[in-house]
Formats: structure tokens, C-alpha cells, sequence
């Protein structure tokens, strides 16, 4: 029904068709772009960029989560660094990523860095915060102490926030990457997007458009939902098993 | 040497002489613990023998559960001594395990995993742990639900889980913090004819902290009442009914009720200093039969079965 409108709009509207193509048009180049291959690279060039990246950021942000929830002292002192800074929208590290690390990878991954870490962090210092007194009563009776702790008790106790965290922080390194990619040309989604600006191809801009959406959905339904699922279902957050 | 004479020196010592002797296990001598200006101790002395199932019975408020976080560790007290074995009591150790009223169990660790994860912290290896928490499993008639996670289970089943547990980690003392209050009044008695069963077997000391009382006077060896405002000691109850009991017992409803009467007198009084009441007297358990158990058998695993 939507495409249909659109369609109809892109026949019959007032806007020049080179401007604003018909789903046909955009679903015709995204066939292209996919047979010739050049969109399945650049998707698999921003996915190992955004695995990097993200995977970076997951084992800095869900240490730093629990150091800064645990320690009174690191909650004190980089708590309010962490929220402050998550106002900050991460292509705004562009500019400082550029001079720090030049026209490379590492300045995109530094970005994508920068925009996922302070919510997994902040996500995983709030389900720790959260994590029910009894747990740490019942540890301590049972004496149950140091590294057994944090991974038996602290860690399990907050993992469905901390899922929750990573699959925001996903979301947010996503968007970070083709922000990114858009703003200087390293290869991947965000330049097939360039390229098409540049060539007036406005059927491969949107058909790109439509990738990253797809790509974006995919991985959050196919893999977030289905952790998030799991590990609600297992420790019986759901109401019915 | 001086705590002893003390302990004499209190008149609730008067009701029944102390059927154990020798060394006590606990020993709390002029405990006293205050919130704010909340006094919830006063002056608290009370000694528990090896093996003994004490009971600390007494209205919200009171300090009962104060006293027996103080001997789990979790709380320190203002003033007083306490030891087990002879030993101060400083932070909380496996050795004084606590129960609480909810299970404690964790939720993504399967019935069995909860044991061994707990047992891990024993030199054992992982072998014996699998098998001593299926053993404690057994004896809580949880077989055949190893595998089960705890939110797959009833209240009472939970309870069982963490019982299991506590068992398992074999410490000298069990402390108990209402740990039946929450159930529905069957399965608590289920529970309690459980329970019977399986300390007999093991002569662990227990304290068991209550504001009920039938479930005090079915489980205590002692049951020693408290009153609050300030928290203290009004009485020390001895219970010498054959093992399991039914709460329905005449002489265990006679007890009860002179307790009922010790607690209001309490309460009325605005003097914490009136005269306690002297509870206790043998007649009632001489003329009284010590009754048959009514109550379902211990060992009824379909009684206790599984309620998914």
C-alpha cells in the first residue's frame, strides 16, 4: 500500500523523477548493486569495521560498567564524566579521531568506540546498582567472594541489563559507523552512499538506505531479540516459561 | 566464668533447668545493639548448647532478627560478646550459615547448580560436589528436579532447594530468619515435619527465628521469647515433646497460650522492667501425653510434590 502511494507519488508528483525514484526504480539498483557485488562487499566492510568496533567496546564497557558501579570511589569520580559525555553525539569524536589517529580505520573505529561504550557502560552500572541486596547476603553467607563473585553472582545477577546495554550500544555503534563512513571515504555502506550523491544516482542512495535498514533490523531481531529472549526466559523474568 | 554466673542470676533461667550441659556452642553475653535511637538489644545473654534447636520467638520489632543477623556476622553489634565455639563472631562465615525468608537461590543456575555453585567453595572436587548435592536433593525429596530452574518451582519447593543447600554446605550452626513465613500455612506444616525429620538426623545447632508460635513450639527445643521496645529476652521456654509433633498437642496448646499471655503482658507494660512471667512449669508436660503424630507422614514424597 505504501509503495503503491509512493510509487504513485513518484509518477504523478510535482518532484522530478530523478529525484525522487519509484520503489521500482530503487528495488532495480539494489539488484544491481547486490549482482555485481559492490553492495555484499561494502556491507561485509562496515560489518568487520562494526565488529571491531563494537567488540572493542563491549569488553571496555561491561568492565568499566561494574568497576564504576562496585567502587565508590570510580563512581564518584567517573560517573558523572560518563552520562556528561553520552550527551555528546558520537560523530562529534570525528573531528578529534581525524587528528589523533589521520584518515584511517582506527579514526572510524575510535568513533564507533566512543559511541557504543558509555552505554554499555552505563547500561551494565545500572543492572549491577540494581542487582537485588539478597544476592549479596546470601554470597557472603555462603562465602562466596572474589573473582567467584563477580562471574558466579554479579555478572549472571546483571546480565539481562547488560544485554539490554549491548543491544543499544549496537544500535548506537551502527549508527556511528555510517555516520563515519559518510563523512570521509574509507569503502563500505556510508561511501556506496556517497557515490551515489556524487553520481546523482538517488535509486543506489535509497537502495543503500534500504540495506542499512535491513541490516540494521536483521541484527537486531535475529540476534538481540533472541539473546534477550533467552536469557529472560532462563532466569524467569518472563510470565510464562 | 562470670557470664555463667550471670545466666544463673536471670530470673527467666528459673523456668526449666537447661536439659544440656557442658560447653555452649553460642554464647551471647550483654549483647546490646540500638538503630538511631532505637534500642533493638538490650542487654541480651542467652546460651545454646550443641545440637540444640532454638527457637527465637517474638512480635515484629522485637530484636529476634537483629540477634541472629549478629550471629550470622551481618550485623555487629554495639556493645556484648558473642561467640561460637568459643571464637568472636566477626563478619559473616559459611560456618554460621543464614536462611532467609525468600529461598536466595539464583535464578540462572539450575536446582542442582545452586548446590554445587555453593559447595564450590569447599575443598571439594567437582565429583563430590555433583554427589553431596544430589544427596542433600534427595533428603529434601527434590529428586528429579535437578535440573529445573527455580523459577520453574513452587515456594515451598524453592524453600526445599535452599534448605538442600544450607544442608549441604554442612555448617556448624544454621541460623533461620522466618525462613517458613512466606508459604501458605500446608506447606509451612509440610516444611516443618521436614525439617524435624532431617535435623534429627543431622544434630545440627539450629536458631530459628519466628513470630509464630506453634511454629516455634512444633520445631524449638527452646523457645525463647522475646519483647521489643527495648529488645530482650522475656522468657526461655523448654520444649520436650517426642519428635515429630503435632502442633494440635494439648500440652504444645497450653504452651502456647501462657506464651500468648507472657507477650501481652509484655506488650502492656509500659515498664520493660515488669516482672517476666514464669512459663514453663513441668505439670503441664507431665500430666499432658505427648500426643500421636497426626500431621502427613515425614517421609511422604507425594505429599510434597511437585506443584509446576
Amino acid at each position: 500500500m505504501a509503495l503503491a502511494l509512493w510509487e504513485l507519488v513518484s509518477r504523478l508528483g510535482p518532484w522530478p523523477r530523478v529525484l525522487l525514484p519509484g520503489p521500482i526504480a530503487v528495488a532495480k539498483s539494489f539488484g544491481h548493486l547486490a549482482a555485481d557485488g559492490k553492495l555484499g562487499a561494502a556491507a561485509l566492510r562496515s560489518l568487520a569495521r562494526l565488529g571491531i568496533g563494537y567488540g572493542v567496546s563491549a569488553c571496555i564497557g561491561i568492565p568499566l560498567g561494574v568497576i564504576v558501579a562496585r567502587v565508590p570511589a570510580v563512581h564518584d569520580a567517573l560517573r558523572p564524566v560518563i552520562t556528561g559525555l553520552q550527551a555528546l553525539p558520537s560523530i562529534c569524536w570525528l573531528p578529534l579521531a581525524l587528528l589523533w589517529f589521520g584518515l584511517s580505520d582506527a579514526a572510524i573505529l575510535f568513533v564507533v568506540v566512543m559511541g557504543s561504550v558509555l552505554a554499555i557502560a552505563i547500561a551494565t552500572e545500572d543492572a549491577v546498582q540494581s542487582l537485588p541486596p539478597q544476592y549479596a547476603l546470601v554470597a557472603g553467607t555462603l562465602g562466596i567472594k572474589g573473582a567467584r563473585l563477580y562471574w558466579g553472582v554479579v555478572l549472571p545477577g546483571a546480565l539481562p541489563g547488560i544485554v539490554t546495554g549491548l543491544k543499544l550500544g549496537w544500535s548506537f555503534a551502527w549508527r556511528a559507523l555510517m555516520a563515519g563512513e559518510l563523512l570521509f571515504v574509507a569503502g563500505g555502506l556510508g561511501q556506496l552512499l556517497t557515490n551515489g550523491r556524487e553520481l546523482l544516482d538517488v535509486p543506489q542512495v535509497m537502495a543503500v538506505m534500504l540495506a542499512i535498514v535491513l541490516i540494521g533490523v536483521a541484527i537486531d531481531r535475529l540476534v538481540f531479540r533472541t539473546i534477550e529472549l533467552k536469557v529472560r526466559q532462563r532466569w524467569g523474568l518472563l510470565r510464562s516459561a | 566464668m562470670l557470664r555463667r554466673l550471670f545466666a544463673r542470676l536471670r530470673p527467666k533461667r528459673l523456668a526449666a533447668a537447661p536439659r544440656y550441659r557442658g560447653e555452649a556452642k553460642i554464647a551471647i553475653s550483654h549483647v546490646r545493639h540500638s538503630y538511631d535511637k532505637v534500642v533493638a538489644l538490650k542487654n541480651v545473654s542467652l546460651d545454646v548448647h550443641p545440637g540444640e534447636f532454638v527457637c527465637l520467638l517474638g512480635p515484629s520489632g522485637c530484636g529476634k532478627s537483629t540477634l541472629l543477623y549478629a550471629l550470622a556476622g551481618h550485623v555487629t553489634p554495639k556493645s556484648g560478646k558473642i561467640t561460637i565455639d568459643g571464637k568472636p563472631v566477626v563478619g559473616p562465615d559459611p560456618q554460621r550459615l543464614l536462611m532467609f525468608q525468600e529461598a536466595g537461590l539464583f535464578p540462572w543456575l539450575t536446582v542442582k547448580q545452586n548446590l554445587t555453585f555453593a559447595l564450590r567453595t569447599k575443598p571439594l572436587t567437582r565429583a563430590q560436589c555433583e554427589t553431596r548435592a544430589l544427596e542433600f536433593l534427595r533428603q529434601v525429596n527434590l529428586a528429579g528436579f535437578e535440573d529445573a530452574l527455580p523459577h520453574q518451582l513452587s515456594g515451598g519447593m524453592r524453600m526445599r532447594v535452599s534448605l538442600a543447600r544450607a544442608l549441604a554446605m554442612d555448617p556448624a550452626v544454621l541460623l533461620m530468619d522466618e525462613p517458613f513465613g512466606p508459604l501458605d500455612a500446608e506447606t509451612r506444616d509440610k516444611m516443618h515435619q521436614l525439617l524435624q525429620r532431617i535435623w534429627v538426623g543431622t544434630g545440627k545447632t539450629v536458631v530459628f527465628v519466628t513470630h509464630d508460635i506453634r511454629e516455634a513450639l512444633v520445631l524449638g527445643d527452646r523457645v525463647v521469647v522475646m519483647a521489643g521496645r527495648p529488645g530482650r529476652i522475656l522468657n526461655d521456654v523448654e520444649i520436650t515433646q517426642p519428635r515429630p509433633r503435632d502442633p494440635d498437642d494439648e500440652a504444645l496448646v497450653q504452651r502456647s497460650r501462657e506464651i500468648r499471655r507472657a507477650l501481652r503482658k509484655a506488650e502492656a507494660a509500659t515498664q520493660p522492667q515488669g516482672a517476666p512471667e514464669r512459663t514453663g512449669e513441668d505439670e503441664h508436660e507431665a500430666t499432658a501425653s505427648p500426643g500421636p503424630a497426626v500431621g502427613p507422614p515425614p517421609g511422604g514424597a507425594g505429599a510434597l510434590g511437585a506443584r509446576l
